[in-house]
């Protein structure tokens, strides 16, 4: 692909990996880019894995990080270790919300889930620009009469703290770790996450056996909404610029997290604590991105192709897994029942299954 | 809002409505043909990106529209060959992997401008075309019949489209591989070859509605589409998976955004207003799913691969 693009290919890839993992200082910058990817992912997992497919990681950021920044601008005084965990509640509550508006449209209205995600994610940017054009903008920008949509410089008591090291690391990259395990516990250990699972596995069993399949999905919807969320506050209180800012662009602040993340989740096999290292390398490329974009002039907009790629890839690779699983199954119970077979790939999941 | 109310205004917004409903109707056409044949392409929004593309970087470069229409064309059926593989050879499921030609249409479309063109340019447009006779006729010829030729070709593949799938060998093969494919298989109907073929038209049509955006507004930018391809897959359950439907949901569309347009020319929607009717089709296309969710008639076998032998 960069050979296409007139790049000379080796000392492209040069670049990114040095851009990644040459130093201490870029190994930080990948873990900060891999934090909303693996908050994003872990939950996306949990949604998939309930059998819903959640397109709606961007808006569900917004919202998270438009709440958060609402409560830290209402309460800016709080001291340090009561403010951010409140930004980070309110966040995952926002996420939650939005998350959860795509979850009852699915149960309760019959909407497709991708469909009203991607409506989602377009509604939430606009009610972004509309506030931090209106309501939130910076006082100071009004004044200068620049008017850069933004919100004015956030209280320095919700500043997500850096890490000792002297790197830019900070606190964000320690929550959203937490967080993945959080999601490995709930999916895996406990009996909601079971329910949830079976939910996706065979919902008309799970509804045999009492469940509520609906309800298993908006719970999920706003469990992974809750990590977008999340995402959306390490975005905002951990930027450079600690506040929340709109390009008034289809991909804002965010940088396609919301899209990004899917990727890694699936790479990471839909499973939390894999989604871990999957961010990490996803996290690299972008950073490795902006070093190519600078060493041979392609753009990084490059890593979104690849990512697109993966996609393909990943889930093309995972049917073709299956089908050749199958296939071995058939010729060891070629004598046993032959209805085995037929329910084995009915009940095989929409491409959630771990590879 | 008087402004707005004036005859002249009113058939100017009309006739804009016709012209952005086009790029709906194009796309909605192809999903609806591959949906009825049981794939459910969700890479829409991905291929009318880079048809997009295609079409504005031909057009900037050689200064020839038709060249630009043709290259979208092109790009979407090379996209429908690429996804018939991933889908009908790999039998990948249909949902991610359409999601993985979405980001991959975003990204690619938008690495191809920063890389080749880097600052916007505009681009002459397709010029209108004049029907004889029928647009010489006061107050509808205006509306209707001075249009582009993108127009009339995306409003004749309506009565097109119907024919072929009610009224040809061809269109019962594509119902039947997508309501039963095990009893179009065992009558020997190729289920494989009859959903590549829909495919690759389907991809192509979402490739030319790409290109009829771009040349509609004589720009590309990051994200062009900003959601087209995914209404356009909200009208094929809002049209019943019928062409006619679809046609409907289309105009509806292009009368929500060509009102949008109107509105801020007019300057009766500016600054922070402006966000919010921009929330419109988004707002619309969520009701709009609510109100056929109930609606029968979707292809039995949509996103379920064949396979022999089940």
């Amino acid at each position: 692909m960069l050979l296409v693009l007139g790049a000379n290919p080796l000392s492209g890839y040069a670049a990114l990996i040095d851009g990644a993992f040459g130093s201490t200082k870029n190994l930080a910058n990948s873990a900060l880019k891999a934090m909303p990817l693996l908050l994003v992912g872990a939950g996306i997992s949990v949604a998939f894995r309930t059998g819903v497919i959640n397109i709606g990681g961007e808006g569900q950021i917004i919202a998270g990080a438009i709440l958060a920044t609402l409560v830290v601008l209402a309460v800016p005084d709080l001291p340090r270790f009561l403010l951010l965990p409140l930004a980070f509640l309110f966040g995952a509550i926002g996420g939650a919300i939005w998350g959860g508006m795509a979850g009852t449209l699915k149960s309760y209205a019959g909407v497709n889930e991708i469909l009203s995600t991607i409506m989602l994610n377009i509604i939430a940017v606009q009610i972004m620009n509309l506030l931090l054009r209106g309501p939130l903008m910076d006082p100071g920008e009004i004044e200068k009469g620049s008017r850069i949509p933004h919100t004015e410089r956030l209280s320095t008591n919700a500043d997500l703290p850096i890490l000792p090291g002297g790197t830019r690391l900070h606190l964000g990259v320690v929550v959203a770790v937490l967080m993945a395990v959080v999601c490995y516990v709930v999916l895996f250990r406990t009996t909601q996450g079971l329910r949830l699972r079976a939910s996706g596995h065979n919902p008309f069993a799970s509804l045999y056996a009492g469940m509520s399949v609906k309800r298993n999905v908006v719970l999920a919807f706003m469990y992974s909404g809750a990590m977008c969320g999340m995402a959306g506050v390490t975005l905002v209180f951990g930027s450079e610029g600690h506040r929340l800012a709109t390009d008034g662009g289809a991909t804002t602040f965010t940088g396609a997290a919301g899209f990004n993340g899917i990727v890694a989740a699936l790479f990471g096999g839909l499973h939390p604590l894999w989604t871990i290292p999957a961010s990490f390398l996803f996290g690299a490329l972008l950073v490795g991105a902006n070093a190519l974009q600078r060493a041979v002039q392609v753009p990084a907009a490059l890593i979104l192709a690849l990512n697109g790629l993966v996609v393909v890839f990943v889930v093309g690779s995972i049917q073709a897994r299956l089908r050749l699983a199958q296939a071995a199954a058939r010729m060891s119970e070629r004598d046993d029942d032959p209805g085995a077979e037929a329910a084995g790939s009915d009940s095989a999941p929409k491409g959630a299954d771990p590879p | 809002m008087t402004e707005f109310l004036t005859v002249s205004v009113l058939l100017a917004t009309l006739a804009s409505a016709i012209r952005l409903a086009t790029p709906f109707l194009l796309a909605a056409l192809g999903e609806t043909l591959s949906q009825r044949s049981g794939v459910l392409n969700l890479g829409v929004e991905g291929v009318m990106l880079l048809g997009a593309y295609g079409a504005y970087y031909a057009t900037l470069r050689t200064d020839s529209v038709v060249l630009g229409v043709l290259v979208s064309l092109v790009v979407g059926g090379v996209m429908g060959i690429a996804y018939g593989v991933v889908t009908l050879a790999l039998k990948a499921e249909q949902g991610i992997s359409g999601i993985g030609i979405f980001i991959f249409g975003l990204g690619l479309s938008d690495l191809l401008f920063q890389k080749q063109v880097g600052t916007p340019t505009p681009i002459d447009g397709l010029g209108d075309v004049a029907v004889p006779l029928l647009g010489d006729l006061p107050l509808v010829g205006e509306v209707l019949f001075h249009q582009n030729i993108l127009v009339y070709v995306a409003f004749l593949l309506v009565p097109a489209l119907w024919f072929v799938m009610n009224r040809t060998p061809f269109g019962l093969n594509v119902r039947a591989v997508g309501e039963t494919p095990e009893a179009a298989d065992s009558l020997g109907v190729s289920v494989n070859r009859t959903r590549y073929i829909t495919i690759f038209a389907g991809n192509a049509m979402a490739g030319l509605a790409g290109g009829a955006l771009a040349l509609e507004l004589g720009i590309f930018q990051q994200n062009l589409t900003n959601g087209h391809g995914f209404i356009a897959i909200a009208l094929v359950y809002f049209g019943a998976w019928r062409p006619t439907g679809v046609m409907a949901g289309a105009m509806v569309f292009g009368l929500v955004s060509a009102t949008v347009l109107q509105w801020k020319t007019l300057g009766i929607v500016v600054g922070t207003t402006a966000s919010i009717v921009g929330m419109f089709p988004a707002v619309l296309t969520i009701l709009v799913l609510v109100l056929v969710s109930r609606r029968t008639g979707q292809p039995s076998a949509l996103t379920r691969p064949f396979q022999r032998g089940h």
